[in-house]
């Protein structure tokens, strides 16, 4: 339409530019950082403080990152699995409504309601003295990595379940009926025809949720109080107390690596389910 | 068929036939009332918060109520005013700029001619593959060495950068669910490009281009990590206020200035909900 291929390039110019020196370039940077000496030279002294220092950290922190993963699937996929194959109308409504709830909500708004709610005196002990099931004595605050794991469950469960109960509503429906006219059980369903062909949806929300929950920075500040804390925590800590960006980039670069780790699990999982298939 | 499947729950034994159907209807219900109360538990503390005046251990609920923190609160020399202008005007000036690089964008990517295409989506999709806050960290850094610390510009430039990748990606869909024979039309009746591209193409695109702003807009007004590094202290957006009358205690300031967080939010998402039905979707190309 008169207008020449080449010129696209200049209307993409100013955003990739944009992504090129405000992310990959201070990318590239941190990495550079986390394994190199101030003269510039390759070394591995950062890495091997971290490990000295922060290693207890860096445990907590994939205990907390995977029993969040491992939580968050089980209960997306139910509830994905409960609004696609209830046969009740008003479950399906009302769950459907529900799940979406915490979708906008901003991390650091759940942060302080969790701040809140978990706490000694919050709304939660509160309710089980309440209904008999404890006496204040017996009270303990979740502040800490349970309550950690509890707000980021609580938070990402809406993006996980919308992606996974988006893909199983996208899921040809006459399978289904297929196998029900055949009178396979909901649950036989779920595992043997929705699973297989849901698995990629529930990789991908699953390492956008694991990424995520190396990002927010609010949520260990204000959730976790004391030892150990996560390594976004201690990043900051460097940072902010220290102006340290060595180990602070050293400690970035083990959050890659989890996010990694957990990106090529399931790129090997989806591969190997390929070779199956094929 | 379709009859007899509709009929069938009221006739069979649900689950492989263990649970009686009355039964699994209310395990269901039960599930989903502590579902419930598990969502709205935390979000009732907040609001119980914001008007609590006295509220000590062991009280299960506070023993003075009232708005005496809303009055400081709404105080037009209070920190929260301040603050709130301040999140508005960056939020603001964030989806300007978003606008600004993605509109073009977006319209040379909804081209299937452009080359490399692929590989220009997905870098738009790279800063939300990496944890941003070390990326953030270095930011600040590098951003220190140009005196852009601390600075209103420092502040939008790192908003923009995270919400680039949703202005990009709905610009894309918006500019590709415009009619091209419209714009053909244009231009063989005599019209120059930027003219058609402003009175034909960016109208039928308005619709995605403002749901992409609606999200920008929300990304920068919730943004906490970015702005801690790079703002604080002397930049004070409403996430950071929450965060320091948080960690000092003041949970009442924070819980409210939590609320105030939340209405944009809330709003947001009926307005989007309503430009993104498959109603006004289905209508967009027409």
């Amino acid at each position: 339409m008169g207008v020449k291929t080449s010129h696209y390039y200049w209307l993409v110019a100013p955003a990739a530019l944009m992504v090129a020196i405000f992310f990959l370039y201070p990318l590239a940077f941190s990495l550079y950082s986390a394994v190199s000496a101030e003269s510039g030279q390759f070394t591995l002294a950062h890495l091997e403080k971290i490990f000295e220092l922060y290693s207890t950290d860096i445990l907590f922190t994939l205990i907390i990152v995977l029993s969040s993963v491992v939580i968050l699937a089980v209960l997306s996929i139910s509830i994905a699995a409960l609004i696609t194959l209830s046969p009740f109308r008003s479950v399906v409504t009302l769950l459907g409504f529900l799940y979406r709830l915490p979708l906008f909500i901003p991390f650091i708004v759940t942060a302080q309601m969790m701040r809140t709610f978990l706490a000694k005196n919050g709304l939660m002990n509160n309710a089980f003295i309440a209904s008999g099931l404890m006496t204040p004595m017996d009270t303990v605050s979740f502040l800490g990595w349970s309550g950690i794991i509890i707000t980021f469950v609580w938070k990402q469960l809406a993006f996980t379940t919308l992606l996974i109960s988006g893909a199983m509503a996208a899921l040809d429906e006459s399978q289904i009926r297929a196998a029900r006219n055949l009178g396979a059980s909901r649950v036989r369903i779920l595992i043997n025809i929705i699973l297989p062909q849901v698995a990629p949806t529930i990789g991908v929300s699953l390492v956008l949720s694991t990424v995520t929950m190396m990002s927010v920075l609010s949520v260990p500040l204000m959730i976790g109080t004391g030892t150990p804390t996560m390594i976004s925590a201690d990043m900051a800590f460097r940072v902010n107390s220290y102006g340290d960006y060595s180990v602070a980039n050293a400690l970035g670069l083990v959050s890659y690596v989890l996010c990694a780790g957990l990106a090529w699990f399931y790129l090997r999982q989806s591969l190997e389910d390929k070779g199956v298939r094929s | 068929m379709k009859q007899i499947n509709n009929l069938k729950p009221h006739q069979r034994l649900l689950s492989g036939g263990r649970l009686p159907f009355q039964l699994s209807f209310w395990g269901q219900m039960g599930f989903i009332l502590i579902f419930a109360l598990v969502l709205f538990g935390p979000i009732m503390n907040l609001m119980i918060w914001t008007v609590t005046e006295v509220w000590y251990f062991p009280n299960a609920l506070p023993s003075q109520w009232g708005f005496k923190y809303w009055q400081q609160v709404f105080n037009p020399y209070s920190d929260v005013s301040g603050s709130l202008i301040t999140s508005l005007i960056i939020a603001l000036l964030t989806v300007v700029v978003c606008l600004l690089v993605s509109v073009p964008a977006g319209y040379a990517l909804s081209k299937h001619s452009m080359p490399w295409r692929v590989f220009w989506m997905l870098l738009f999709l790279i800063p939300q593959a990496f944890p941003n806050l070390t990326v953030y960290m270095n930011i600040a850094r590098l951003f220190y060495e140009f005196n852009l610390n601390g600075t209103l510009f420092g502040v939008v430039i790192v908003h923009s950068v995270h919400g680039l990748m949703f202005s990009v990606w709905i610009s894309v869909a918006a500019f590709s669910s415009t009619d091209p024979m419209l714009e053909r039309a244009s231009r063989n009746l005599g019209a120059g490009p930027i003219y058609t591209f402003f009175h034909i193409v960016l109208p039928q695109a308005a619709p995605g281009l403002i749901a992409s702003s609606i999200f920008v807009f929300l990304e920068s007004l919730d943004e906490f990590t970015g702005t801690f590094f790079v703002g604080a202290p002397d930049i004070s957006t409403l996430p950071l206020l929450l965060y320091t009358a948080s960690m000092e205690g003041n949970y009442q300031i924070a819980s409210i200035t939590a609320l105030i967080l939340l209405v944009p939010s809330i709003f947001f998402m009926l307005v989007i909900h309503k430009f993104m039905s498959p109603e006004v979707l289905s209508k967009l190309g027409k």
